[in-house]
């Protein structure tokens, strides 16, 4: 009898995703690693097809606000747990970074010292403890990972034990963020108060503010939403990614079943969190800043934001939701400055009210295949 | 005795010092001659769920007043009573949901109910149904069985799960016995109530638990349905042990055949048993009468 079942997603031989999906996929990978090179740095300047380091600037940030959408995705679309203090991860990521790229200016700083100037500026004579690693960067690369996944794993840990859901959870999550954001603008704290870390001139050695270095970082940025892409599809389609939808629907009925929700719950929590420190260390070189504004409240109801738009509980959705609103924001904020936050809010209500699957749920409904598609992808 | 036999002795001497369960089974003591596997389900006494003195109260006010019950392993036990008499809150101390304030709950004679959270208790063999239909709603009727499905809990076994064939023929044979097989791969949300009620109780037997307690499996099912419910559950006496909270009197009479078939029936008021036995005493049982008709 099961040999006439249509079965979906448990065979050995289905993809991680359709054909057209795919040919999506590589067609992306061939905009990062190919055209967008050739565009900026093999066309003259003059030329029409000539892509400016403006729009490599832009596209490498909207980039790494893409995977923090689509790690907001994994924890609010797929589990239902909405988080608004996400920002305090990707700041931690860029602050791991921006560390290092601190340690990198060397003595070529205002004051020639080999502390960071903002530690000269307070008078200090060391560094402080917690810049120990800060000269290496393979140090760093780990901190990137670990103090982001450190910190969602103990808060995690303690909130999801006291099944605390729902509004009280993304309260806290607002209040964490918040109180991270007053920490690090504290000049004693180490991590140059409220104008945080910038003026950075080198990575690994090489100036960073060459076309080929902001490239290279594009690439990388690419290559990492890419990577978490395909990471974040084959972790929603396995049975692990069922088990979050279930906590979703009927978390009694999870812990009934015999699942532990804590486990779950924690580590998609964990690896949410990772991804948007990743995303910050990628952020920090390509903007050249890093301050405690990334940890505002308001920043990481953004990428709450940036996931509705686009669609929350499919993949693609919080990619094109970071594109279309991070296009419309530099669009606004230079054509009619004071009404961005007006439209950002229009935005919010009016796909909550008549887009509830966002962007990308408008477009399959017009293309039909809503239902269907529903669950997939 | 043989070498042999000292130094078989030995090594389970050797095997049961590293138990931290061993020789405390549940504060009692081991009897002699038998091993305590912790974990391990042990009916030597007969009874699958023993409650005893279970007292649960609100703000004072008793939900469970020293409740005393035991299943027999094997047994089909339906419990009846008027709204209020602590039913839905006994099925909450049984599963780990509400911790009683007093009183002792086993399941078998070793495992000690009181110790274990929901999850754990799911996994050592009790399932159980909600008053309301609970699945999930946005996967597929296959989906929602192949979660309930006897495997690893563990996160990192679930990232790398692949149905087998077997695995793969019991979901199957349990969409046939839920009468499912043509909404397979309908979304959950989409089933009508009785549907919904049906998939619970297939998830619940992919579990393959023990003890079964279904909190009024019948409510908004066509007659129908319920009659074969009733012989679903009756087929499934014997290997597990089931406990049905009901209202539906005609159902309760369905699975007991009206007292027929020898099955007890227990009714509970105010928080304690008030009577037990077949059907037809019981509904002869002036106290029953009392608190049914409120005379």
């Amino acid at each position: 009898m099961s040999a006439v079942l249509p079965l979906p997603s448990c065979g050995p031989k289905t993809s991680l995703l359709t054909p057209k999906a795919w040919t999506g996929v590589f067609a992306a990978l061939i905009v990062v690693i190919v055209l967008a090179p050739i565009l900026n740095l093999m066309v003259p300047a003059d030329s029409a097809f000539h892509l400016s380091d403006y729009a490599i600037g832009l596209a490498g940030k909207i980039m790494c606000y893409a995977i923090c959408a689509l790690a907001m995705d994994l924890i609010w679309g797929y589990t239902g747990i909405l988080s608004l203090g996400h920002g305090v991860f990707f700041a931690l990521g860029g602050y791991a970074m921006g560390m290092y790229l601190m340690r990198q200016i060397g003595r070529d700083g205002n004051y020639q010292s080999d502390l960071p100037d903002f530690m000269v500026f307070l008078d200090w004579k060391t560094l402080p403890w917690h810049w120990s690693l800060s000269n290496s960067f393979i140090a760093t690369l780990a901190l990137v990972v670990l103090v982001p996944g450190l910190l969602a794993f103990v808060f995690g840990f303690f909130a999801f034990r006291s099944r605390i859901k729902g509004v009280y959870f993304s309260i806290i999550t607002q209040a964490l963020t918040y109180a991270a954001m007053l920490l690090f603008f504290r000049n004693e704290t180490g991590f140059g108060g409220n104008n945080g870390f910038t003026d950075f001139k080198r990575i690994l050695g090489t100036p960073i503010a060459t076309p080929s270095m902001r490239m290279l970082l594009f690439v990388l940025t690419g290559l990492t939403l890419i990577g978490f892409f395909l990471l974040a599809r084959w972790l929603v389609r396995s049975k692990y990614g069922r088990v979050l939808q279930a906590i979703r629907d009927a978390e009694t009925r999870v812990m009934f079943t015999g699942y532990d929700p804590l486990r779950y719950k924690l580590s998609i929590w964990v690896i949410s969190a990772v991804m948007c420190g990743i995303a910050g260390a990628l952020y920090v070189p390509q903007v050249g800043i890093i301050n405690p504004g990334e940890m505002s409240p308001a920043a990481s109801i953004e990428i709450a934001i940036w996931a509705a738009v686009g669609g929350r509980g499919s993949l693609i959705g919080p990619i094109v939701g970071a594109f279309f609103v991070n296009g419309a924001k530099s669009w606004f904020t230079q054509a009619f400055p004071e009404f961005w936050l007006y439209f950002l809010g229009a935005l919010f209500i009016a796909v909550t009210l008549f887009l509830p699957q966002g962007i990308v749920g408008l477009v399959r409904k017009l293309s039909g295949k809503a239902k269907t598609e529903e669950t997939e992808a | 005795m043989t070498p042999e036999l000292m130094e078989a002795g030995l090594l389970a001497h050797k095997a049961m010092e590293g138990r931290s369960g061993a020789g405390k089974s549940g504060g009692r003591e081991v009897s002699y001659g038998r091993v305590h596997e912790p974990g391990q389900l042990d009916l030597t006494h007969g009874a699958i769920l023993y409650l005893d003195d279970i007292t649960v109260s609100f703000d004072g006010f008793k939900a469970l007043n020293a409740l005393s019950l035991s299943i027999s392993a094997g047994e089909l036990r339906c419990i009846i009573g008027p709204n209020g008499a602590g039913k839905t809150t006994m099925m909450d101390v049984i599963t780990g949901k509400t911790r009683p304030d007093l009183g002792k709950a086993f399941f078998g004679s070793t495992i000690d109910l009181l110790r274990l959270r929901e999850n754990e208790i799911a996994s050592i063999g009790i399932g159980r149904k909600f008053q309301k239909p609970t699945v999930f709603e946005h996967l597929t009727v296959f989906e929602n069985l192949e979660l309930a499905l006897k495997a690893d809990r563990g996160v990192r076994s679930s990232m790398f799960f692949r149905l087998s064939g077997e695995q793969l023929d019991r979901v199957g044979s349990m969409l046939t016995l839920i009468h499912l097989q043509s909404s397979a791969q309908r979304v959950a949300g989409m089933l009508s109530h009785g549907q919904k009620q049906w998939l619970e109780i297939g998830m619940l037997l992919m579990q393959d638990p023990k003890l079964l307690l279904l909190d009024e499996p019948v409510a908004g099912m066509t007659d129908e349905e319920t009659e074969r419910t009733a012989e679903l559950f009756l087929s499934l006496e014997g290997n597990h042990s089931l406990v049905v909270v009901e209202h539906d009197m005609k159902f309760v009479g369905e699975l007991t055949q009206n007292g027929k078939n020898g099955k007890k029936v227990t009714v509970l008021h105010e928080g304690s048993v008030l009577a037990e036995g077949l059907l037809s005493d019981v509904q002869a049982n002036e106290k029953v009468v009392e608190v049914y008709l409120g005379r």
